[in-house]
């Protein structure tokens, strides 16, 4: 189980990149992928949805579960990761490349963890 | 291998063949006809005979051997009921022949409506529901409509414990009603303080199993039917458990205003691999005049004809029910008689915690006590120590003979076996599960391999359940 | 067995429940009866009912044929005992009857994916109404055409959702295009429709398929199983959802249950889809399995976000389909749409050979017509009772009295020749 270095998490496990010109990628942690086993199929916001922190923007279908995705921070949805969706197992092979949705105009949210503070998280969870 | 009907079809073979028509054919012009035949089976009788002949041995049902599925009351199905059913009187008319060509049908209809009425303390019921989700539906849909007719617009909260079955907030949902769950106690109850917590002059109603899926009766009932109809809202009973305390208490002297059936559970029809059942839904006085479809009831003459409540919420399905599954039932009852329909409860119970006693020194019981008709066995610390999962358990007891119990349910129960043995089981073959359990438990900790490998014995191992999903082939 | 879990009497198994709730008294139930007494009154219940020798009544329920090989097969015990197949190991027979079913809807209908099955035709048009709803689009919009059951039921289903429903009239029995474009706003989420339609009428299927789509909704097409044998397809007419009654498909008229309703889309929709659906993967070994599949959608994973809260498909049912049309086959299920075709034509030149019946709608039927009636239809009714005659059903358009009659393959030319006599004698 791997944390990456230059994000920050949110407690229901999803990651944000910050880009420049206001911009962040979304995802989820190694650990959720984890938890979730084998994904089957991820259902997404569309683009042009203007998203607030805490926000649901989709879920993911595993086998035999289903999880919320909450987004970590608020903007627009930019783009959506079609690619992803036609092969969501990249989900669980490379859960930090596999980003789910580009937002613009994005506020950073100072709530979220850096990645000590993640790993310390879910070790106590 | 496992063939097709499709792949067994060859071009010109027939299986049966009609009459001849004897006039001219009445052509279909060409803008309303298909281009193409629908691709069809053309095969000849012993080859369709044989093919599902040999598809049913790779099916297991009650008369192959125990099926202690928890919360689906895998009882034997009697042999006359499906006689009764199979009566041409019964299968060769028309839902839409006059009321009084269908006399023995409505009588059959109306004495199962009085029937469950009595065995579950209601005052009125429809059997129009096809199953036990459709009957939760068209309960919560009589609730709304009660609701909306008193002005009570503000009600759109519905309460549902978390050890509730899955059907309950989905058929919720279905009617607009925003899902308040309730924790369970460590004991497996509501509790009661947070129950009082979630109720308030949004709240519509509690739906309820009791015995509930952890096996236990809630012995607070009647508090927590106080606290519900104290705060404006109904009680609603799922009946999937009824079978543990049919003769013994009644849902409307808990103080129920709403409950649904299973017949194919409570009332031995047979499941079908997956239906048809049938889901009645029995209400008191308050919620008659909303009940959907056709009610029987007797004209000035005596005769049985089909009425309407004066504010029927609507139909939920064609015609009547499943009114052949309804036969079944009555036979069932008739059977029965007022003595066997308690015996079955009180032998149920007998059954579950006979099971209970002999596995609890093997298996952790999560909740303590005397069980109704099923149980929870918990395998988290088996997994811990072993790496023997609920599905382990579940496959080696395959290759036993047995159908497995349910599995990962109620939620609340990591790693949760759920047994429910029935009443119709002997103490042998009570004994032969034990014996099977055990060993497999011993199996657990000196050969887990065995287990991780079954099942060995059918015609298939393990199936791929990720590649199915991700690239689901649905058709030939 | 009790005092081996250390108890004397069978009470202290339920010490759990309050006193004060239980029953004082057993229940008031007839006494027990053996099986030969249960046979005996239930025979008896039967035998109060009347079998038509002939029968010329359909609308939602079908008299067809059913071959002797489709009972005996379908009563298999270990089909009919069987529970939903969770463990796919020990249940490859039922799921691949299920896939089979799936293979076999999907023919028919030509569309890309079927689920298990579910309760019937109406409930299955309800579903799939509720199916293409979405936070955007709410509103249903129903043809007046369809069989008031399955509009009684979309409408129950759309009350209970707190979501609206218009209904669209007809215009000579079919479907009014017009108003149906007008009902068409930016809300609407489907349209259903069927076809043919409750007065027997083929709708003009692909224009009003282009109207829902130019509105942006969804078009549902309600279907009679038999007739997709040779009527156009819901596919080749570009519906996104194909749904209806299997009754026709081996099941007997059993007073209106158990039937089965099957649900069709396209690749596009498949997620959408409620209920069980079976798929084909393969085990360790790489043999050939089934088993239940996309379960992600459904209630037991969801709860209250599931799409519905189904679960169970009809499968006895399902079964029954499945064998019926292997039994008929490619070219049998072919003959027996085109004898209920040629025979419901002939039955109505005849019946309107009589005095006073006209036909009430001049389009194409397949083998429902309306016609209109000089008598007081009771009475027609009795007439033709008193011969063994089950007629058409009663049913009033425009305030007019009018007769829906159906006729399958079972009936002759003889029954229809009789039918004409007795209709002459009863309006002379």
């Amino acid at each position: 189980m791997s944390v990456e270095r230059d994000l920050f998490y949110a407690e229901t496990h999803e990651w944000v990149k910050y880009l420049d010109g206001g911009r962040a990628l979304i995802g989820i942690s190694d650990h959720a992928q984890e938890q979730m086993g084998d994904v089957a199929f991820i259902n997404l916001c569309d683009e042009g949805e203007i998203i607030s922190a805490g926000d649901e923007v989709g879920d993911i279908e595993s086998i035999k579960a289903v999880s919320e995705i909450y987004s970590p921070v608020s903007g627009t949805v930019s783009k959506v990761n079609d690619e992803l969706l036609e092969d969501p197992a990249a989900l669980n092979s490379d859960p930090y490349g596999a980003w789910l949705l580009e937002l613009e105009g994005v506020t950073e949210n100072n709530s979220l963890m850096d990645a000590d503070e993640y790993e310390k998280f879910i070790e106590e969870e | 291998m496992s063939e097709l009907i499709f792949d067994k079809s060859r071009s010109g073979r027939r299986c049966t063949a009609i009459p001849k028509c004897g006039l001219d054919e009445a052509a279909i012009p060409p803008e309303f006809k298909r281009s193409e035949k629908a691709s069809l089976p053309e095969v000849a009788e012993v080859d369709l005979t044989r093919h599902y002949v040999n598809l049913s041995r790779k099916a297991y049902g009650v008369d192959n051997g125990f099926y202690p599925l928890g919360s689906c009351t895998m009882k034997y199905n009697p042999k006359v009921d499906e006689d009764a059913a199979e009566l041409r009187g019964f299968n060769d008319i028309h839902p839409l022949q006059p009321s009084y060509t269908v006399q023995g049908a409505l009588y059959a209809m109306d004495t199962l409506t009085k029937y469950l009425c009595e065995i579950t303390g209601m005052d009125a019921l429809t059997l129009q529901p096809a199953a036990g989700a459709h009957g939760e539906f068209t309960a919560l849909s009589l609730i709304k409509a009660y609701l909306l007719d008193h002005g009570e617009t503000k009600r759109d909260k519905l309460i549902v414990p978390d050890s509730a079955h899955g059907t309950n907030p989905a058929s919720a949902a279905m009617c607009g009603f925003t899902v308040i769950n309730v924790p369970s106690t460590p004991e497996g109850l509501v509790d009661i303080e947070l129950l009082k917590n979630a109720v308030g002059d949004d709240t519509a109603a509690l739906m309820l199993t009791n015995p509930n899926t952890a096996g236990k009766f809630d012995i607070n009932i009647k508090e927590i039917a106080d606290i519900i109809h104290g705060a404006g809202g109904l009680l609603y009973y799922d009946g999937a458990n009824l079978n543990a305390v049919m003769g013994i208490v009644r849902p409307g002297d808990m103080g129920f205003d709403a409950v649904h059936l299973n017949l194919h559970k409570t009332f031995a029809t047979p499941h079908g691999g997956g239906g048809p059942g049938s889901g009645p839904v029995g209400c008191k006085s308050i919620l008659a005049p909303y009940l959907p479809g056709y009610t029987v009831k007797k004209d000035a003459d005596g005769k049985f004809v089909f009425d309407r409540a004066e504010k029927t919420i609507g139909m939920m399905r064609s015609f009547y029910g499943n009114f052949l599954v309804c036969i079944k039932a009555l036979s069932y009852i008739m059977t029965l008689g007022a003595e066997g329909i308690r015996e079955a409860a009180e032998n149920a119970v007998l059954n579950a915690n006979y099971l209970m006693e002999k596995l609890k020194d093997t298996y952790d019981v999560p909740f303590k006590g005397t069980c109704m008709h099923e149980f929870v066995m918990c395998l988290e610390g088996l997994k811990k120590e072993t790496g023997i999962t609920a599905s382990d358990v579940a496959k080696e007891l395959i290759d036993m003979g047995i159908h497995p119990p349910t599995m990962y349910f109620p939620l609340i129960v990591h790693e949760a076996l759920m047994l429910e043995p029935t009443e119709t089981e002997s103490r042998e073959t009570l004994d032969n599960a034990v014996e099977a359990l055990k060993k497999i438990y011993v199996m657990a900790h000196e050969t887990p391999d065995i287990l991780k490998a079954a099942p060995k014995t059918t015609p298939i191992g393990r199936p791929d359940e990720t590649t199915a999903v991700r690239h689901p082939v649905l058709r030939a | 067995m009790l005092r081996g879990i250390g108890m004397t009497d069978i009470g202290d198994l339920f010490a759990s429940i309050p006193d004060e709730l239980k029953l004082k008294d057993k229940l008031d139930l007839p006494d027990p009866k053996t099986e030969f007494e249960v046979m005996d009154a239930l025979s008896a219940a039967a035998e109060q009912n009347k079998i038509f020798k002939s029968c010329f009544r359909g609308a939602g329920a079908y008299r067809h044929f059913i071959p002797s090989v489709v009972k005996r097969l379908v009563s298999r015990e270990e089909f009919v005992t069987a529970y939903t197949p969770y463990q796919a190991e020990m249940s490859q027979g039922v799921l691949q009857t299920i896939f089979e079913y799936q293979t076999t809807v999907c023919a028919l209908t030509g569309m890309d994916v079927s689920n298990a099955g579910v309760y019937d035709g109406a409930q299955a048009a309800a579903e799939a109404v509720k199916m293409y709803k979405d936070k955007k689009r709410q509103k249903t919009v129903v043809s007046a055409a369809v069989r008031p059951m399955t509009l009684e039921t979309i409408a129950t289903y759309c009350n209970s959702a707190g979501t609206s429903l218009v209904v669209v009239p007809t215009k000579n029995g079919v479907t009014d295009i017009d108003a149906l474009k007008a009902a068409l706003d930016g809300d609407a989420a489907s349209f259903y429709f069927e076809q043919p339609n409750y007065y027997g009428l083929v709708e003009n299927a692909a224009e009003i398929i282009d109207a829902v789509h130019a509105a942006g909704a969804k078009a549902i097409m309600g279907c009679e199983p038999v007739s997709l044998a040779l009527l156009k397809t819901p596919a080749e007419y570009g519906a996104d959802a194909a749904v209806g009654e299997a009754q026709p498909l081996g099941m007997p008229l059993s007073f209106g249950g158990p039937y089965l309703g099957f649900m069709a889309v396209k690749t596009s929709d498949m997620r959408k889809l409620p209920g069980r659906i079976v798929g084909k993967t393969a085990d360790d070994d790489g043999r050939d399995a089934y088993v239940l599949t996309l379960q992600a959608r459904e209630q037991h994973i969801r709860r209250e976000k599931a799409s519905s809260s189904i679960c169970s498909n009809e499968a006895l049912c399902a079964l029954t389909a499945t064998i019926y049309c292997a039994a008929l086959g490619k070219e049998g299920l072919c003959e027996v749409a085109s004898q209920c075709h040629t025979k419901a034509v002939y039955a109505a030149e005849k019946i309107c050979s009589v005095d006073g019946f006209k036909m009430k709608f001049d389009g194409f039927f397949f083998n429902e017509f309306v016609t209109t009636c000089p008598a007081d239809t009771g009475a027609v009714m009795k007439a033709l009772e008193s011969k063994d005659i089950l007629g058409g059903l009663p049913v009033k358009i425009d305030g007019e009295d009018c007769i829906l009659w159906c006729v399958t393959e079972v009936n002759t030319a003889q029954e229809i020749e009789l039918l004409k006599n007795v209709l002459e004698e009863a309006v002379k």
